[in-house]
C-alpha cells in the first residue's frame, strides 16, 4: 500500500483492495447466528447429497413478521400421498438463526396429505427453505424471505 | 416450568377413506439454550424434540423439532381415515419424558 503513495490509484489496485474487503467481510463469523452456508451443510447432510429442484412445495409464510418468536408456517406438498407416490419427509430451514434446523417431518400414506402446519422462531429478517423429499428419492424446494423487526430469540 | 399439559382438535367421527385434520398443542417453554437468566447464568436447553403421531399403533406422521420451534408449539396435519381406534400423539421431551394424549375415532 505504501507504494501507492503519492501517486494515483491505479483500476487493479483499487479492485484488489475492494476485494480484499468483500472476502474479510464475508469471513467474519457471525456469532451465534447460522449462515445460508451453514443452512446449506445442514441442507446437505439431511438430504444425503440430493439436489433440489425448485417446484411441488408450496410454503406458505408471512413476508414480514409480526413476531419472530410465534411465525405461523405452513407447508403443502403437491402428492397423491399413495404408497408408490408419497412424500417421505419436510424440511423446514432458516438460514439466519442459532440453528439452522427448524422442523424435520416424516410422512406416511397414512398422513393423507402433505400438510403440516406449526409456529417457528426466527432470530431476524431471513430467508426460510422448506424441502419435500419424494418416495422416488427427488427433492423438491420452496423458499421465502420473511422480514423480522422484533427476533424472537431472547435477545 | 409446570407439567406440559396438551390440547387437541381430532374429531370424534369419518368416513371411511377421508382425510381428517388434527390440530394438537402443547404447553412448553421449548427452551433454546440460548438465553440467559437475570443472573446472567445460561438457561439450559430443554424442548420438545420428537414428535409422534399414530392411529392404531401405525405411524401417521412423525417429526424432529429444532429450537426454532415456538413456545408452546401448535400444529396441524392430516390422517387418512382407515379404521376405528385411537389417535395417539405423544411428545418427548429433551429430558426423557413423554407426554402422550389419545382420542378415539370412529371411522364408518
Amino acid at each position: 500500500m505504501t507504494q501507492m503513495q503519492g501517486r494515483a490509484w491505479s483500476r487493479r489496485g483499487v479492485l484488489a483492495v475492494a476485494g480484499a474487503g468483500v472476502v474479510g467481510a464475508l469471513t467474519i463469523p457471525a456469532t451465534g447466528r447460522a449462515t445460508p452456508q451453514e443452512a446449506d451443510d445442514f441442507a446437505r447432510k439431511i438430504l444425503g447429497g440430493a439436489t433440489a429442484k425448485s417446484g411441488k412445495v408450496q410454503l406458505i409464510v408471512k413476508d414480514v413478521a409480526e413476531s419472530g418468536a410465534n411465525e405461523p408456517v405452513r407447508v403443502v406438498v403437491d402428492s397423491p400421498m399413495s404408497a408408490a407416490d408419497h412424500v417421505k419427509a419436510i424440511h423446514v430451514l432458516a438460514d439466519g438463526n442459532p440453528f439452522p434446523g427448524v422442523s424435520s417431518w416424516f410422512l406416511t400414506p397414512k398422513s393423507g396429505k402433505a400438510d403440516v402446519a406449526f409456529r417457528m422462531r426466527l432470530a431476524k429478517t431471513q430467508v426460510v427453505r422448506a424441502y419435500a423429499v419424494m418416495s422416488d428419492g427427488s427433492v423438491w424446494q420452496a423458499s421465502q424471505e420473511v422480514k423480522v423487526t422484533i427476533g424472537g430469540c431472547g435477545g | 416450568m409446570n407439567t406440559p399439559t396438551i390440547k387437541t382438535r381430532i374429531p370424534a367421527k369419518a368416513k371411511k377413506g377421508e382425510i381428517i385434520e388434527i390440530k394438537a398443542q402443547i404447553t412448553h417453554d421449548m427452551e433454546t439454550g440460548q438465553r440467559k437468566d437475570a443472573g446472567g447464568m445460561p438457561l439450559a436447553r430443554r424442548i420438545i424434540k420428537k414428535f409422534v403421531c399414530t392411529w392404531n399403533a401405525e405411524v401417521v406422521i412423525s417429526a424432529d423439532w429444532y429450537t426454532a420451534m415456538s413456545a408452546n408449539p401448535l400444529i396441524t396435519f392430516t390422517a387418512l381415515a382407515e379404521k376405528s381406534g385411537p389417535i395417539k400423539l405423544a411428545f418427548h421431551d429433551d429430558n426423557g419424558e413423554i407426554y402422550e394424549a389419545t382420542a378415539d375415532v370412529v371411522v364408518e
